[in-house]
């Protein structure tokens, strides 16, 4: 359904509001400082393969740094500062993260690819949300029921996907309960870290409470690694999670890890369909499909499965694809060279299976990592593409034809972040929640997040919970 | 898996469908729901399109070209009305290629008066009828009302169901009713009102929209514009979403209509962007799409100035009629 008669004509947000620096150093006690090793690396816009800015690549010498200022600003000053003074810097980041918004929203397009819509209207709005939220749990914590002590130095390792917010589910919690972060940022993704880091001296935080170091999977293994870190906190995929729980076995480190995800999305014949379309269509395609709780699997009742495919189909033709600062564009960039190819690879698999592929037509920039939305019919339980998270715009089409069935199928699986149920009847959305082996169960709606809400896995899908009152259990002793 | 429509589907049609209450409740009933908040959230993210250049000039003269010019007041007169037939036939007079509005809408007692001011522009003219706006009267009174109308020239009709019918649940009632209307209608197009601010939810703009259908309505309407609220994003989201599934089912097409409250350029390109990313180009021409407003038509010939000319010439540049 491209419209001849309707073409919406290019609506670019202009990036002139944005200033990026040619080089950044590592922000580490309150400055940027240039780093002790290690050659910089250069942070490109996945969307043009632009080079944005060049980064610094942390080494031993400068997280033993890092670690070594936070450690500093936990015992001298922010572990003993009351907690409604900690609670006034929060709220004065979260004030100053609400005015640059806008700028903020642009910058994390620009580094991830993701469209400006989406950075705008859910990333930015959460992530001044989540520190208020926790800002107002800082002078709250003796009703927390975990305690008032705040654990030391908390080592941070965040993910590409929604750079700025994953900070802001590690940071705002670890603040607000007097511990001191240290902080890596993705490597294709550092730029709205940084930016944070110049947030931290615009509100004046006291030096060395919060250090971002960037780099590598190197740079990541040394921070969790390091002998002085008190809590170790990741999100990222199961395999780097798997070895952290590795490293960190037999140490006092406390550990909380949200990993991967294979999400069931659940539609019964009696759903409201249009709405679960709509579903299922931000369920896998939102974020480019690059989120861990992705509904990358829909069970469909096969009673309806052929109309819903037909109504997929066609919803699926009206999606956006392009520029990512474009206010119109639905579907981004893949963030990375190396995602895509993940991407390319794994629905190759999904044909080789024999599941039968289809995408909507749609033209594809010349440069930049590109995919389009796509969709595989007729996959089983067996197929890869039914059991390995792809992190892409890539649904898996399975039926059922109970409920029970419906249930075998989503709890078969060794993750267990999200799911989601779509149905017009109350009681079976209960029911169903009850028996699904999944952090969030969503009913009629899916992917969307808050930050009072909690939010982890069960199983290969991590432990912990990030959000809500029980985010500050991992922060607390 | 294939991409068929099975016969199985919900929304296929029995064929004694109209047979009784319980067959139409059945029917009806078994129609999928509508999540609100799912709903609303679609029309609202819809909501978000930016329409800029020439995107925003074509949907300011489509808009223009959709507009059911509206006057449904107790101090009508033919002295209104043949003002408001000169600005729908040349809605700017400083600018020719202005398209016209696709009708007028007025009383019954008034559609000789604006037939004989329109003429042969093209501009067509609505009547509303069936005791308008609220419906409440008995059936040779509403239908006789039908009558004079088109009698007088009206080319097209707009009734009102009777909400209080379809609330409990008597939707036989509302059905014969429509299809005694379109019968008196003769071959003016039947727009069905379902006054969707009375029926208070989604499933029953669902239902209605279906009911009216299936009783030979050729085009939907949201609302009278006396009741509030009127045409919101998300109801006409529905009905697009109903006309469409109509199509599938039946092959027949049917018109939607959002008239009330739609009062700046903004709310109508944010109805025309609806009906692109929901029904496509198909409904994408005032056969097929009208909006029923008055304030409107002033509201997009300021913008299409200001497209023209970059810059806004305020209130005293177009014709208050």
């Amino acid at each position: 359904m491209t419209s001849k008669l309707f073409d919406y004509a290019p609506a670019p947000e202009s990036r002139a509001i944005v200033d990026i620096r040619a080089s950044y150093g590592l922000f580490i006690g309150g400055e940027f400082v240039d780093p002790i090793d290690g050659e910089p690396f250069k942070t490109i816009n996945p969307a043009s393969e632009e080079v944005l800015a060049e980064v610094s690549d942390a080494g031993q010498a400068d997280v033993d740094r890092a670690v070594a200022a936070a450690r500093t600003a936990f015992t001298q000053t922010w572990s003993r500062m009351p907690g409604r003074e900690r609670a006034k810097y929060l709220f004065r980041i979260a004030r100053i993260i609400q005015e640059r918004a806008r700028e903020l929203a642009i910058l994390e397009s620009l580094d991830n690819g993701k469209p400006i819509k989406e950075s705008r209207d859910v990333d930015l709005p959460l992530v001044a949300a989540h520190f208020f939220y926790y800002a107002g749990w800082a002078d709250k914590l003796k009703y927390s029921g975990y305690g008032e002590t705040p654990i030391g130095v908390a080592a941070q390792v965040i993910p590409w996907n929604f750079p700025l917010l994953m900070l802001s589910w590690k940071i705002a919690p670890a603040l607000a309960c007097g511990n001191t972060v240290v902080l890596k940022p993705a490597e294709t993704t550092p730029l709205t870290a940084l930016a944070f880091a110049e947030i931290c001296q615009q509100a004046e935080l006291p030096p060395g409470v919060v250090n971002i170091v960037t780099g590598a999977g190197n740079t990541g293994r040394m921070l969790v690694e390091h002998h002085y870190v008190d809590k170790i906190a990741f999100t990222g995929s199961t395999e780097v999670g798997k070895a952290i729980a590795r490293s960190v076995a037999g140490t006092k480190k406390r550990l909380t890890l949200e990993l991967g995800g294979k999400a069931a999305n659940i539609v019964f014949d009696d759903a409201p369909i249009d709405q679960a379309i709509e579903g299922i269509v931000s369920g896998i395609f939102f974020n480019q499909g690059h989120v861990c709780c992705a509904g990358s699997r829909l069970l469909v009742q096969e009673s309806v499965a052929d109309d819903v495919l037909e109504r997929l189909r066609r919803r699926m033709s009206t999606l956006r694809l392009g520029d990512p600062l474009d206010k119109n564009t639905d579907i981004g960039a893949i963030n990375s060279a190396a995602q895509l190819q993940k991407i390319r690879e794994l629905s190759q698999i999904g044909e080789d299976e024999g599941a039968q592929r289809w995408s909507a037509e749609c033209a594809l920039p010349d440069r930049g990592y590109w995919f389009p939305p796509t969709v595989f019919t007729g996959v089983t339980q067996a197929h890869r593409i039914a059991r390995e998270e792809i992190f892409g715009p890539v649904l898996s089409v399975l039926t059922f034809r109970t409920p029970d069935e419906a249930i075998e199928k989503a709890n078969n699986t060794p993750y267990g972040l999200s799911a989601g149920v779509w149905t017009d009847k109350g009681s079976r959305i209960l029911s169903m929640a009850n028996r699904l082996r999944a952090g969030v169960v969503w009913a009629n709606t899916f992917n969307k997040f808050d930050p009072t809400s909690p939010f982890g896995g069960y199983k290969e899908s991590g432990f912990g919970r990030e959000g809500g009152r029980h985010g500050l259990e991992g922060y607390l002793r | 898996m294939t991409l068929t429509t099975s016969p199985a589907r919900s929304s296929a049609i029995p064929s004694n469908v109209a047979g009784s209450d319980a067959s139409l409740r059945g029917f009806l009933h078994g129609l999928p729901g509508v999540d609100q908040v799912g709903a609303e959230a679609r029309a609202a993210s819809l909501a978000t399109r930016s329409i800029k250049t020439e995107a925003k000039r074509w949907a300011i003269d489509t808009a223009i070209s959709m507009i059911d010019l509206t006057t449904l007041e107790g101090q009508d007169t033919a002295g209104k009305v043949k003002s408001l037939c000169a600005k729908a036939i040349r809605p700017d007079p400083t600018d020719a290629s202005c398209p016209r509005v696709a009708a007028i809408c007025v009383y019954p007692d008034l559609v000789a008066t604006a037939k004989a001011h329109l003429g042969d522009s093209g501009v067509k003219v609505a009547s509303v009828a069936t005791n308008f706006p609220s419906g409440r009267a008995a059936m040779p009174v509403k239908l006789a009302d039908v009558r004079t109308a088109v009698a007088d020239g009206a080319d097209e009709i707009d009734m009102v169901i009777d909400r209080g019918a379809f609330l409990s649940g008597h939707y036989l009632q509302v059905y014969d009713e429509i299809v005694q209307v379109k019968a008196a209608c003769g071959d003016a197009h039947l727009k069905v009102i379902l006054e969707t601010g009375e029926l208070a939810t989604y499933d029953n703009v669902r239902r209605a929209s279906w009911l009216a259908m299936l009783a030979g309505g050729d085009f939907i309407k949201t609302s009278t514009g006396k009741v509030s609220p009127a045409a919101t994003l998300p109801v006409t989201l529905v009905m697009l979403e109903a006309v469409r599934d109509f199509r599938e089912t039946t092959g027949r097409q049917v018109g939607v209509k959002p008239a009330g409250g739609i009062r700046t350029t903004k709310d109508a390109v944010r109805n025309l962007v609806l009906v692109n990313e929901t029904v496509g180009d198909d409904w994408l021409s005032p056969d097929w799409f009208r909006i029923g407003a008055s304030s409107l038509l002033n509201d997009l010939l300021l913008q299409r100035h200001k497209m023209a000319t970059g810059h806004y010439d305020g209130p005293d540049y177009v014709t208050i009629d």
